[in-house]
């Protein structure tokens, strides 16, 4: 029981650090605004590490962060594999080859209403698709291994990414069109030196959406049929032999590595759309 | 009304213009039976109520907008030949500069789009921002820049290639009074010193009387022109002008014309 009290003990101190250091000046610096989630989530870890030992929750319910940190350090080797499996092989390929396509097509029907009034409301039909039923279709016409799976993400990131650009390709505004009117650009002229500008923050905004649909999709894909190791098969198998750890442990490289991607794409966002009021400081 | 003994053709040239926009309201007629001929190197300023077509007759000036009656020539071509030649600069109320360029990269840009070679550009985009006074805020992001100081860097982008006519609609309309009466004066000498054919929207009559030396002014509903003013001001033109009889008498049958468009209602 002490287990337990220690960690509010721990968890009511934190909070009061992070109250004071959210009030302080150290909390404009860059290090004091990393700081803040820093404490926050450690303190989570502390808090969860003792309630289940304060408690003595069964591992197959929730195992305590020391144990999954140990199943980790003790089975690098095969997560390794799932990961390079699942997210190397199967998500960024595929979000890549996704969102490639869909730029393309954006720049293919921009030009036509028709195209675009067609397209849409079939996006929003096939972004509604639940995976599970799209999954098994894939995995039929493509293998077990990683190609399917970057079949699930293609189709999964195409539309969100789409439908932002197309979005975007509308957002410059009128007189910066009638100034490039004005000064007898081509199409291509005003695509590529106002348009696509303008529409980099819908585009990254569709990206950002993507970059976590990607993941899932290349993990649950794997629940239809794969080869004897990935993210997906190691979730649904060690659910079965009640590894719950193993489980947890993959969940925490699927976090991290979720994370990873979204933050570089947020790096690139503000790296190109400095300019948009949202990225100025 | 044409001078036949002028040598040189007018640049602007409209008879029995019509532009009536269709709009879900059923069709709104913004101008009607609009007769101008304005000649190189005049300074027109068009004048009237909102609503009376100002903005859709420099717009059809500048092929943005396309007549529905009447004839438009633009140096003796159709308005669009005369966007493809790159006949004029266009400057709107709101600076409309791009975030994502600097201030240099910004007045560079129809630079890029009409093939200048790079260090033709450099040059150009040097001497604009001097003739608009913005030397060294080239590298600044127009975000980073006042108001006026973006509307002379847009005023800057429109006279980087030296198109001979310059349309400007209400352009300081947005600035303080101060700002403006100084922005106005930099025009009067850049016009005098470039020699170029302005059409000044403003909703100002003593900017009007100071600036032009043609006067246009417009009543809505339809949209049609009421009376033209050829002002017998001198070119050269300091600001204690304003004071004088001939200002006061300009000035006077401005805003007769503006009232006699009202009575008509
Ligand atoms: N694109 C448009 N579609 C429909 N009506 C328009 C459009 N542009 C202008 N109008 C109408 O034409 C008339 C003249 O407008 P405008 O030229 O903007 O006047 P001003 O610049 O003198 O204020 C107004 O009644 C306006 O509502
Ligand atoms: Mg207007």
């Amino acid at each position: 029981m002490s287990a337990l009290w220690m960690a509010v003990a721990v968890w009511l101190a934190a909070w009061g650090l992070n109250a004071w250091l959210a009030g302080s000046a150290a909390s404009r610096t860059r290090f004091g605004k990393a700081l803040v989630p820093l404490i926050f989530g450690a303190t989570v870890l502390v808090l969860w590490e003792g309630l289940v030992r304060g408690l003595s929750v069964p591992p197959v319910i929730l195992p305590a962060p020391s144990a999954i940190a140990a199943t980790i350090t003790g089975s690098l080797p095969t997560l390794w594999q799932d990961f390079a499996q699942t997210i190397l092989k199967g998500a960024i390929p595929g979000f890549l080859i996704g969102a490639g396509a869909a730029f393309v097509v954006a720049i293919a029907i921009d030009r036509s209403p028709f195209l675009q009034r067609g397209l849409l409301p079939i996006g929003n039909f096939v972004a509604a698709l639940p995976i599970v039923g799209l999954a098994p279709i894939l995995v039929m016409w493509f293998g077990f291994d990683w190609q399917s799976k970057a079949a699930v993400v293609v189709v999964m990131v195409f539309f969100p990414i789409l439908v932002n650009l197309v979005a975007g390709l509308q957002a410059s505004e009128r007189m910066q069109r009638d100034l490039m009117a004005t000064w007898g650009a081509s199409y291509w002229q005003t695509l590529v030196k106002l348009r696509l500008p303008a529409a980099m923050p819908f585009l990254f905004n569709g990206l950002k959406i993507a970059s976590t649909l990607a993941l899932i999709g290349a993990i649950v894909a794997e629940f239809f049929g794969s080869p004897v190791y990935g993210m997906g098969f190691r979730i649904s198998t060690e659910v079965g032999r009640l590894g719950l750890d193993m489980v947890w442990a993959t969940i925490a490289v699927a976090a991290l590595a979720g994370s990873a991607l979204y933050g570089l794409i947020s790096l690139i966002e503000r790296w190109v759309t400095f300019w948009h009021p949202s990225q100025r400081h | 009304m044409k001078d036949t003994l002028n040598p040189q053709p007018p640049v602007i040239e409209a008879q029995g213009l019509q532009l009536v926009f269709q709009t879900a309201d059923g069709p709104v007629q913004a101008l009607k039976d609009v007769n101008l001929v304005i000649n190189r190197g005049d300074f027109v300023s068009f004048i009237g109520p909102s609503g009376c077509g100002k903005t859709t007759f420099l717009r059809a000036i500048a092929a943005l907008e396309h007549p529905t009656g009447g004839t438009l020539t633009v140096n003796g071509m159709t308005p669009d030949e005369a966007r493809r030649k790159r006949a004029y600069g266009y400057v709107f109320q709101a600076a409309g500069l791009y975030p994502w360029r600097t201030i240099s990269g910004n007045i560079r840009l129809p630079l890029e789009i009409m093939g200048f070679s790079k260090a033709e550009q450099d040059s150009r985009v040097a001497r604009v921002l001097d003739l608009v006074e913005l030397s060294g805020f080239g590298k600044k992001f127009p975000w980073q820049l006042s108001g006026g100081m973006q509307q002379r860097a847009s005023i800057a982008r429109a006279l980087a290639f030296d198109a001979d006519i310059l349309l400007m609609d209400e352009p300081f309309g947005a600035l303080d009074e101060i700002v403006r009466d100084r922005l106005n004066e930099e025009v009067l000498k850049l016009w005098a010193r470039t020699g170029k054919t302005i059409g000044f929207v403003t909703h100002s009559i003593p900017e009007a009387v100071y600036l032009s030396t043609k006067i246009v002014v417009m009543s809505p509903r339809p949209g049609r022109i009421t009376d033209v003013i050829d002002s017998p001001l001198p070119k050269e033109r300091p600001l204690d002008i304003r004071d004088s009889r001939e200002f006061i008498e300009i000035a006077h049958r401005v805003r007769e014309g503006l009232r006699a468009g009202h009575l008509d209602d």
